[in-house]
């Protein structure tokens, strides 16, 4: 495919992160995702972001209607999406104005020119046309007239109709991004037949429209340079793209089926949660019950009535809906039956910044429950460990009969990376305490004196039939019991249960330097930006810097106070204003903590992280 | 895990718990009791695969006292963890015991999704037109102008009748029941049991505290005859003393005439046809209130969710090329790094 016209070797790059921006409906997230698979498979690591509206669709061309996918790929390893974008794609004008600011200097703009109608404009807000008023001259600005190439590209090709023509534009921008990096259009193609296999028209019309941006790149000559980025160093293995959500929704099947259960979810649709839903529900063939409730409270009491019953029993929610499951929660806690809660959290209060990542349901995960009412929490911190984390929440679950909450947040769950794939023989074991001895009639809270876990003994089991509630119960017998001394008693095994999961959940590590002058402390979805604040920070000499970051939150890690005992300073960084940073001071007061927060619906910016880290040293 | 050994000859001993049973003297709650540990040895079904999920009030202590699989779990909310249990295994025999309050109120919307759902669930509403546990608040099915600890003056709410709302939420089996009627009340459960699908039974049940006498004038002895029609499928709609009053149709509205009187012959009298797919008449008859009518008003066989559920998982399966989860995990676009 590539012809003698190519003088220029391409530039080497180490990592590049683009942006593909337009209406929501101008098929950003589908360009952004075939340019993601594509980078992958040849080699690179990569990280992307997709940032849409909360709206089904905005009007066109409007600065809040905007959809955006960012991606990051490189030759060497890529821990977060980025945060200065290399190469703008901007489909109009609204898309333009609202993502400029995220653009380099000097970097490049490719504009569709057809977008940049007097109409458009003035939906985005320009008194004047940015192309022409000198507004952008700090940019390399490619101007393509998009729209007009694709219909002439596809004017041969009978039967398609115009919002056909239009929706394949994309494939314009796609065809000259790979030019641009030096990648092949093979994959794209074969997607491209795919999704269209019962519709030629549109396979020829996207096919041709893909190599028509590919050779108009290759013939402009205002495209100066064409880069390449090599392949990444990663170790060996099959791997695959996946998303946060989707891992989540994988980890538990592997667990139902190492634990040799049933997987049961009982949920609502609330974003950004619901593609578990989505991902679970085409797994009939696995057995899976995935049932779509009336309402969050439903959702968790069928998983609740599931786990009574021996599967093992999810639920899946966003911050509201966390609230509204509060009650039942408690009754888990107080049934002692093993359940996995799941929160893909977002900007709160109330619906809050439903799009939008935040970390401010921790507290609501610890504490959002009447009575003093236990549960494991967990964090996944990265897209793919969304696997490990979901896993990790079933085998805590079955085997300390427990409720545990997974938070995970909509940057992780929504974000895509490369994940080495898991067989489900290389995963931990999952022991679960379901027992069908007659003896232990009517001693349905007999606990493990180790973990004081009690039995699991299922309805349809002979012998073991007895009644649980959410009323205080005696301690052996299970039976309703307002003996005050109990009600003490089941108040503190409940609690030293869950703190006994220390002993079955691995150590706290430190990347970076184990000991000096300052420790970065993250929990859940800002592993990404906090170790690569941290790794560049080493590049540039600062050697005294470590990460110690949380994936188990309650019980935290037995070696936390270990670990921080090494550092002078300790800066614990969330979004959100200092929730995490209040359960340490609780648990380990004997250190002062300084804190770094950010609550504006998005991740951390390394420049953000870096310049705090700098003034802390 | 099935067995083929026989079921063994329970008798009502065999469903009864250690537990002291802490009703108020005289509370119908001991009739319905009873009558479920004497129908439950001739359902014919195993009693480690009996479950009875309840959420709060009065009636909701029910599973502590049966000698089965049981959750008293949280206000309104049994049928959710009833259709958890019964989804994860459909071998079970899944009852919730509920009030006018836990399942009007509280739980107005989860009781509805299940009955349009269908799963094989049964349902025992003990309505006594107030809240007992909470110490006499008016319900959703108290009477308008009802005075209560929260109805000084009087109720301005006017009043949920359950088994429209039932039948309007399409509900395939509905019963009404007195709760003085140990017997009828034995009889039904074993028919809902029986039943595939939803079945909701509404006890009439009278709180001796806080609403005492409320059905008096349909329940007591001297009067039942006249005020209540007890009906079954099959069988002419006759009431009265000596089975001498029925009801006939009139244009859109259903009337009590008697038999001799102005020509009508027993011809003329509707017979009750519970199975109808058409809820229209069953409506009717949930509406009329003289007299009340009782007995199973509807029982229209349909699937249920199990059933649905079930056979669109066979069919997928039957398509998939995934037997185990690694097949998922290593289909489609995957790629190697060396």
């Amino acid at each position: 495919m590539i012809t003698e016209k190519i003088k220029i070797e391409p530039e080497v790059l180490e990592a590049v992160v683009v942006r593909f921006v337009g209406d929501s409906g101008d098929g950003m997230q589908l360009t952004g995702t075939q340019f993601t698979d594509t980078s992958a498979m040849f080699g690179n690591d990569v990280a992307t972001f997709p940032n849409y509206p909360s709206e089904i669709r905005a009007p066109q061309g409007s600065l809040y209607g905007v959809s955006g996918f960012q991606v990051h790929i490189g030759s060497v390893e890529v821990s977060t999406p980025g945060d200065n974008v290399d190469l703008l794609v901007a489909m109009n004008p609204a898309g333009l104005k609202a993502n400029l600011h995220a653009l380099k200097p000097k970097q490049t703009i490719i504009v569709d020119t057809d977008a940049f109608t007097s109409k458009n404009l003035e939906k985005a807000a320009y008194a004047t046309n940015p192309l022409h008023d000198g507004s952008l001259d700090n940019y390399k600005v490619i101007e393509v007239p998009m729209t007009s190439l694709t219909k002439e590209a596809v004017k041969d090709i009978p039967g398609l109709d115009n919002s056909a023509i239009t929706r394949s534009k994309n494939m314009f921008s796609l065809g000259m991004i790979y030019w641009m990096y030096n990648r092949s259009t093979e994959h794209t193609i074969d997607f491209i037949n795919k999704k269209f296999k019962s519709k030629p028209q549109l396979i020829e019309a996207n096919t041709k429209v893909l190599n028509a941006g590919f050779y108009y790149a290759e013939t402009l000559e205002l495209i100066p340079n064409s880069y390449t980025i090599s392949p990444a160093k990663m170790r060996e293995g099959t791997y695959r793209i996946i998303m946060g959500n989707t891992a989540t929704a994988w980890g538990l099947l592997a667990a139902a089926e190492k634990a040799g259960l049933e997987l049961f979810l009982g949920s609502y649709p609330i974003t950004p949660a619901t593609d578990i839903l989505h991902e679970l529900v085409k797994h009939k063939h696995f057995g899976v019950k995935a049932f779509q409730a009336e309402d969050e409270i439903a959702g968790i009491t069928s998983a609740i009535g599931a786990s009574f019953a021996g599967d093992l029993a999810v639920t899946t929610t966003s911050g509201p809906g966390l609230a509204l499951k509060g009650e039942a929660i408690g009754l888990a806690v107080m049934t002692e039956l093993p359940l996995v809660i799941i929160n893909v959290q977002r900007g709160g209060p109330s619906t809050g910044l439903p799009t939008k990542t935040e970390q401010s349901d921790l507290m609501q995960a610890m504490y959002g429950r009447n009575g003093e009412s236990p549960a494991i929490v967990l964090a996944a911190s990265t897209p793919a460990n969304c696997f490990n984390y979901a896993y990790e929440a079933a085998r805590l679950a079955l085997e300390h009969m427990t409720p545990v909450i997974l938070l995970t947040d909509g940057y992780i769950a929504n974000g895509s990376a490369p994940w080495k794939i898991k067989s489900v023989s290389e995963m931990p074991e999952i022991k679960n305490r379901k027992i069908t001895d007659s003896t232990e009639k009517n001693a349905p809270f007999n606990r493990d004196p180790e973990t004081l876990a009690r039995n699991w003994a299922v309805p349809g089991t002979p012998g073991l039939e007895h009644r649980i509630g959410g009323l205080e119960k005696d301690s052996i017998t299970g039976n309703v019991s307002h003996v005050p001394e109990n009600h003490q008693t089941m108040t503190y095994i409940r609690a030293e249960k869950v703190r006994r999961v220390q002993e079955n959940i691995p150590e706290l590590k430190t990347e970076f330097a184990q000991s000096g002058d300052l420790l970065v402390v993250g929990w859940g979805g800002t592993y990404g930006s906090l170790y690569s604040a941290v790794k560049h920070l080493n590049k540039e000499g600062y050697d005294g810097i470590g990460l110690a970051h949380f994936n188990y939150i309650n019980p935290l890690p037995k070696n936390t106070a270990e670990i921080f005992s090494k550092f002078k300073t300790i800066v614990v960084c969330e979004l959100n204003g200092g929730q995490f940073a209040s359960i340490l001071r609780m648990n380990f007061g004997q250190f002062e903590y300084t804190q770094f927060n950010k609550i504006q619906g998005l991740p951390f910016a390394n420049d953000e992280l870096t310049q705090e880290f700098k003034k802390l040293i | 895990m099935e067995t083929t050994t026989p079921i063994p000859a329970y008798t009502f001993k065999d469903f009864t718990s250690d537990q002291e049973v802490r009703w108020c003297p005289g509370c119908d709650d001991y009739v319905i009791l009873r009558s479920m540990q004497k129908a439950l040895p001739d359902m014919g079904v195993r009693k480690e695969d009996v479950v009875f999920i309840s959420g709060i009030g009065c009636s909701s202590r029910f599973p502590y006292y049966m000698d089965t699989y049981g959750m008293h779990s949280i206000h309104g909310r049994a049928p959710g963890i009833a259709t958890g249990v019964k989804l994860a295994n459909p071998n079970l025999s899944v009852w919730v015991m509920t009030g006018d309050g836990d399942s009007m109120a509280i739980g107005g919307n989860h009781f509805i999704h299940a009955l349009r759902r269908n799963v094989d669930l049964n349902i025992v509403m003990f309505n006594n037109e107030i809240y007992g546990l909470t110490k006499g608040q008016f319900s959703p099915t108290s009477l308008l102008g009802q005075k209560t600890k929260s109805s000084p003056y009087g109720n301005t709410q006017p009043p949920f009748s359950p088994g429209e709302l039932a039948l309007g939420a399409n509900a395939r089996f509905f019963a009404r029941i007195a709760g003085n009627n140990p017997k009828v009340i034995s009889q039904i459960l074993i028919e809902a049991h029986q039943f595939k699908g939803t079945s909701l039974i509404e006890v009439l049940q009278n709180c001796v505290i806080f609403n005492d006498g409320c059905f008096d004038s349909v329940t007591n002895k001297d009067v039942k005859e006249d005020k209540q029609i007890f009906l079954e499928h099959g069988k002419p709609m006759l009431f009265g003393k000596d089975k001498e009053k029925g009801i006939v149709l009139k244009g859109l509205k259903l009337e009590v005439v008697t038999i001799g009187e102005n020509g009508v012959t027993l011809a003329d009298i509707l017979v009750h046809d519970a199975k109808e797919k058409d809820p229209t008449l069953h409506q009717m008859l949930v509406r009329l209130e003289h007299p009340m009518v009782t007995g199973v008003i509807r029982s229209y066989e349909d699937f249920t969710l199990e059933e649905r559920e079930d056979a669109l998982t066979a069919e997928v399966k039957a398509r998939s090329p995934f037997t185990k989860t690694d097949d998922l995990f290593f289909s489609g676009e995957t790629y190697q790094v060396k």
